[in-house]
């Protein structure tokens, strides 16, 4: 009948179930129940912009990353030809600097994005939500953050 | 079976129909145990018999304690969706001789709601999204002395999301349902659908608003899994897309 039978200390009499008409075991709510806890509705367009945004900014990853992939490592040599002086040689010219600048933006918010539905998807109690949003804010705002100030700042010179 | 006909065939008429069948239900009872268990029944029945035929065998015949819900038991009330195969149908348009009764048949309570007792789950979260998407024409101004009066075309455009007989088989396929009951869920998605492009009323303003709620249609991933479990064959991701389509061109 029931598998924690033998786990209580005191058990009840064997061949006694725990439950009976009176008694009837707890059903299991589903998952995140509506209770009176529950927001009442949370409206505004937050969630059809991020949704848009997705698919948008999915159609020109696909371009950007495509063509990303292609000039590091098929076109004039490959993957050998990266180095030091590649990448400042690239960044000298404002055009590779804006479509990296963009790539780093859209493939991070993209994927935020991504993650953060997951999570509300998946994470079920709101400690682990609110835990593991935070820590994807603070990676994807640190990264963004980071490579933009490289891409701005990068000096061909440095020693 | 006394037609003249069948005389030819006598030697094939006596042969039976019948073939047996192992039901795998899965059984719970609160008043006995907090688990739920399968149990199976072995039971004689004409392939050509639908999964209802099988469990009313056992409910009648072998074991009364079963529980499901049904009521027409013709498809058209939408009481008995359950997990037949691991796929959501309506045992009632699900014959035997379609789900290989080879093997066991298995026959669980839809999934993402509380389980009741055996195969009846409870439906108000169900209902709640429903009730939620105001499924009921609202108008304004006077109304009219005679019927509303609407195009073959305005009539066609809602036609498909009409014929939802609120069974749940969508609402308790859909993943993203299975882990966050607050998603309102294909089925209501649909009767507001129903609404929404309905040419006579007048509040699909609001009902875009409802359904743009973090909760709403974007949470919808897309996994056509209601599309495929819909027993009345409507293509519910794609009315789900329309409403999408619908919100975008209002805003944008």
């Amino acid at each position: 009948m029931s598998a924690d039978l033998s786990k209580t200390a005191v058990g009840p009499v064997e061949g006694v179930s725990l439950y009976d008409v009176d008694n009837p075991a707890p059903l299991i709510d589903p998952p995140r129940k509506r209770t009176k806890r529950s927001p009442k509705s949370a409206r505004g367009n937050f969630e059809l912009a991020a949704w848009l945004f997705m698919r948008l900014s999915g159609v020109v990853l696909v371009v950007l990353v495509i063509g990303h992939l292609l000039i590091q490592l098929v076109l004039d040599g490959g993957v050998s030809k990266i180095g030091f002086a590649f990448v400042a040689g690239r960044w000298a010219s404002p055009f590779w600097q804006v479509w990296d600048l963009l790539m780093l933006w859209l493939a991070m918010l993209h994927g935020a994005n991504g993650l953060r539905t997951v999570i509300n998807d998946y994470a079920e109690r709101p400690s682990t939500r609110l835990w593991l949003k935070g820590l994807l804010y603070t990676a994807t705002v640190f990264t963004i953050l980071l490579g933009t100030l490289v891409i701005f700042t990068f000096d061909p010179n440095i020693r | 079976m006394a037609t003249p006909t069948m005389e030819k065939t006598a030697a094939k008429t006596d042969v039976s129909p019948y073939i047996t069948v192992t039901f795998r239900v899965r059984r719970f009872n609160p008043e006995l145990s907090d688990e739920a268990q399968w149990q199976d029944f072995q039971i004689e029945i004409d392939p050509k018999e639908r999964v209802l035929d099988g469990l009313h065998k056992i409910k009648w015949d072998v074991d009364g304690s079963l529980t499901f819900r049904r009521s027409c038991a013709h498809g058209i009330c939408g009481s008995d969706a359950m997990r037949i195969n691991g796929k959501n149908r309506l045992a009632c348009k699900t014959l035997i001789k379609d789900i290989n009764p080879e093997k066991p048949i298995t026959v669980e309570p839809i999934k993402g709601m509380t389980v009741l007792k055996d195969l009846v789950v409870d439906m108000e979260p169900f209902f709640q999204a429903y009730r939620d998407v105001m499924p009921f024409l609202i108008t304004s101004g006077n109304e009219p002395t005679r019927e509303r009066l609407q195009s073959a075309e305005d009539r066609e455009r809602f036609d498909d999301t009409t014929k939802c007989i609120l069974c749940a088989a969508c609402t308790s396929s859909c993943p993203v349902f299975w882990n966050d009951g607050q998603y309102f869920g294909p089925a209501a998605i649909v009767n507001a659908h129903r609404f929404i492009f309905d040419s006579r009323d007048e509040a699909a303003e609001q009902r875009l608003e409802i359904l743009n709620d973090k909760d709403g249609v974007w949470r919808c991933r897309t996994t056509f899994n209601c599309t495929d479990a819909c027993p009345r064959g409507i293509e519910v991701t794609k009315a789900i897309a329309e409403v999408k389509r619908a919100l975008i061109t209002r805003r944008y």
